[in-house]
């Protein structure tokens, strides 16, 4: 076995085991702290296959600003206790036969489609650096791109109008 | 050594960890009645996606993929912004985030 599979493996198991934990805890605060974890051995993954780019976004975006907001929801409606109702126990079961089944037909479905997603050639050039994505990025997506940054615009309106309390009505 | 990653790994272990990584994230979907952790559940699941993403970027030498990952991390930005905007006014209205309690839509 090469380091990098021992590497690879030993990410793998830790992505897994993170996010299942993030589903079976109790408390809110440490199913948060997890998926903290699983982002950030997500981003090993980046690394392992070079994509320097991505990981450096995923660190950013996911592991810091989106869990610093659900951190503060969660401080905020005060649900860091452990008295959530489980659901009916026939739903419970549905929902464990529903990943199972899941699992194995979508893996067939991978597995099966070898024919069609053609050989791995290793040609050693160049495509994922910085700079080769950042000319993809405002070369060829330039419109995309603009249209990232409205939608982000939008969704912060969006937002501050959610939440705004609504006056009294007399 | 680090180009051809894909040749010491295989794109079938990156096909099994994330395909079993969504599943999780549907799991949790299904299992839970705590609405934050309804949503950590879809963050998984796109998580799941993204890293498929990446791994096929690598394996097609095609920068296009990494791309489209960008744009789908700043979708899942503004959704998890907006949602939970929503979570806290419905916080606010009912008093939990109980999705069981959601039904009022309910005929």
């Amino acid at each position: 076995m090469s380091p990098v599979l021992i590497t690879f493996y030993f990410l793998a198991a830790f992505t897994l085991a993170t996010a299942f934990l993030t589903i079976y805890s109790k408390n809110p605060i440490h199913s948060a702290i997890y998926l903290v974890l699983c982002m950030a051995s997500i981003m090993g993954h980046y690394l392992l296959l070079n994509a320097q780019f991505l990981a450096i976004v995923q660190l950013i975006v996911y592991a810091g600003a989106i869990m610093v907001l659900m951190l503060f929801t969660i401080m905020l409606m005060n649900l860091n206790k452990e008295d959530e109702v489980h659901k009916p126990r026939i739903t419970r079961l549905g929902a464990i036969v529903v990943f199972i089944l899941m699992s194995v037909v979508l893996i067939t479905i991978f597995i099966n489609s070898k024919t069609i997603m053609g050989e791995y050639d290793s040609t050693g050039e160049d495509f994922q650096s910085i700079k080769v994505l950042g000319k993809v990025l405002l070369n060829e997506y330039m419109v995309p791109f603009e249209f990232a940054s409205i939608l982000l615009l939008v969704a912060m309106i969006g937002t501050v109008l959610l939440t705004k309390k609504e006056k009294e009505q007399k | 050594m680090i180009e051809n990653i894909l040749n010491i790994i295989g794109i079938e272990n990156y096909i099994f960890l994330t395909v079993l990584l969504f599943c999780i994230g549907v799991f949790g979907v299904l299992y839970r009645r705590n609405a934050i952790i309804v949503f950590m559940s879809i963050e998984i699941m796109l998580n799941a996606v993204n890293l498929l993403f990446v791994a096929f970027s690598t394996y097609h030498q095609d920068a296009e993929g990494q791309v489209f990952v960008f744009f789908s991390m700043a979708v899942a930005a503004a959704e998890v912004a907006v949602g939970l905007a929503i979570l806290v006014s419905v916080f606010r209205n009912l008093g939990s985030i109980d999705i069981d309690n959601l039904k009022n839509l309910k005929g």
